[in-house]
């Protein structure tokens, strides 16, 4: 009895706890970022934003959820019942189930593995796999050619953005997160790799369906894209999915190129605020490009957004790790 | 070199960093939205909203009865019916107007010659049901006691342009 307490029970409650307290915060955080893209589109269109529910607004989101939560579910009748109900949740599970090796701070990271940005990779790429099932349950020709909008970016996009963690996976000499981002107290990514980053932060709007890439909820050509057929609490989840894999795109951004949870410099000022305050910042700041590029960029033409991602940022960011791996290699810089 | 220069700005970026910078110059300039239920915009003295019947300060009304506002009125939202009173002057029985039908021209004021029919400035009257905007006599009258003094203010303001 002693055994199974100890064994098992007391590690799967302490693992729960710490899951809890990393996804608690990230669906209030994600449940703000929708007020903060309002408020700030706003701002940026010269209007206030939402600014009656709660003092300037500040609990729209809540309202919001409240009136997603009671609508009716409507599944079409001539949908694929199971796959339809079951695509949003693994959007939502997917966007979720990243946060598990992303460091908020030293040592603060629910699972320190080895090939954590491997994993990344991986998760993000299943990702497509929610945005298929619901285009395909949804037996609509709007939600299927959303889909297949969907991915076929995904992938795309999926690719630069593996080249791009190559050139930093070479430069840190790791694949473990928390190394990566320790390798970058000298000097953070986005200084030697700064076109990667631009070209980074282009690729993860892409692969979160945001605008100028927003294809597949192009509402001129396909009415909402993948999600027209949903409703309610399964909507919600798509949008709590596409949100939370903005976070989550952010703070791999972040631990990539930004220097995760360090100060930006190692003086005094600086390394009074502790690291996971730095982290959040910087998460912040890379959330707030993903809103100002919404307010200023309009929609690309489905050609011209794979002609970028084929013919422009796949080479460019391959030529970027010849270069990097090159100047490595004459250098005798490359990381034991 | 007009070729280099062409690449040499869109691999900059040039265009989109020009972009950028002006939202971003936008977001922190002045807000023009109006929080309209708690706030309102200002209203011309002119402005034509829910219509009222007015009366004399002796309590009489103004109205004579003589149907021109009917007559003028292009969508035919008004209906009137009269008969002379014991003491001889002449007084609507019915002076219905069908706020649904109403395109608020503002030509049944123009025509009325004793400023009885006006167009005040109220412009939230929305209602839940249909019938509730086929306004009868009455509720014209009680418009015009509950707004006399904003139309009185208005139609003051806009006397030395008549």
């Amino acid at each position: 009895m002693a055994d199974l307490w100890t064994g098992t029970i007391w590690p799967v409650a302490v693992i729960t706890f710490y899951i809890l307290l990393i996804a608690v915060p990230l669906m209030l955080a994600m449940a703000y970022l929708t007020y903060a893209e309002r408020k700030i589109i706003g701002a940026m269109q010269l209007r206030q934003g939402p600014m009656t529910v709660g003092p300037y607004g500040l609990l729209q989101p809540i309202a919001d959820g409240v009136k997603l939560f009671f609508k009716e579910t409507v599944i079409p009748t001539g949908a694929n019942k199971i796959v339809f109900v079951m695509a949003p949740m693994v959007t939502f599970v997917l966007a979720l189930v990243g946060w598990a090796v992303i460091p908020f701070g030293p040592g603060l990271v629910l699972a320190d593995i080895n090939v954590g940005i491997l994993y990344l990779l991986a998760i993000s790429s299943l990702g497509v796999y929610g945005i298929i099932m619901a285009g395909w349950a949804s037996n609509s020709r709007y939600a299927f050619l959303g889909a297949l909008r969907s991915a076929a970016q995904m992938i795309s996009y999926e690719i630069a953005i593996g080249l791009i963690i190559i050139n930093v996976l070479i430069t840190a000499g790791s694949l473990n997160l928390s190394q990566i981002v320790l390798a970058q107290a000298g000097m953070w990514y986005i200084i030697p790799h700064f076109p990667m980053f631009m070209i980074f932060m282009v690729a993860i709007l892409a692969e979160t369906n945001r605008h100028p890439f927003d294809l597949p909820e192009d509402e001129a050509t396909l009415v909402t894209g993948y999600n027209v057929e949903y409703s309610s609490m399964t909507f919600a989840l798509f949008f709590l999915g596409e949100y939370m894999n903005m976070i989550l795109m952010s703070a791999i951004a972040v631990i990539l190129f930004l220097g995760g949870w360090l100060p930006p410099f190692n003086i005094f000022p600086f390394t009074l605020i502790p690291g996971p305050i730095w982290f959040i910042l910087k998460v912040c700041l890379v959330l707030f490009c993903f809103i100002w590029a919404r307010a200023t960029l309009p929609r690309y033409r489905y050609d011209q957004l794979m002609r970028l991602g084929w013919k422009i940022l796949l080479p460019f960011s391959l030529l970027w790790v010849v270069l990097t791996s090159g100047f490595l290699v004459y250098f005798d810089m490359l990381p034991r | 070199m007009i070729a280099l220069d062409r690449v040499a700005r869109s691999f900059l970026w040039q265009e989109l960093i020009t972009g950028f910078g002006l939202t971003l110059k936008y977001m922190f300039k002045r807000k023009v939205t109006l929080n309209y239920p708690f706030e309102k915009g200002p209203l011309s003295p002119r402005f034509r909203g829910e219509h009222a019947l007015r009366r004399y300060p002796n309590g009489e009304e103004r109205c004579i009865a003589c149907k021109l506002c009917e007559a003028v009125c292009p969508a035919q939202a008004i209906t009137i019916e009269s008969e002379p009173r014991p003491d001889g002057s002449r007084r609507t029985t019915r002076y219905d107007i069908d706020m649904t039908k109403c395109i608020y021209c503002g030509f049944c004021e123009e025509a009325c010659p004793v400023d009885a029919i006006v167009e005040g400035p109220n412009f939230e009257f929305a209602a839940e049901t249909r019938e509730e905007l086929f306004y009868n006599k009455e509720k014209l009258l009680a418009n015009g006691d509950r707004w006399e003094r904003e139309i009185a203010q208005n139609l003051a303001a806009d006397a030395p342009y008549r």
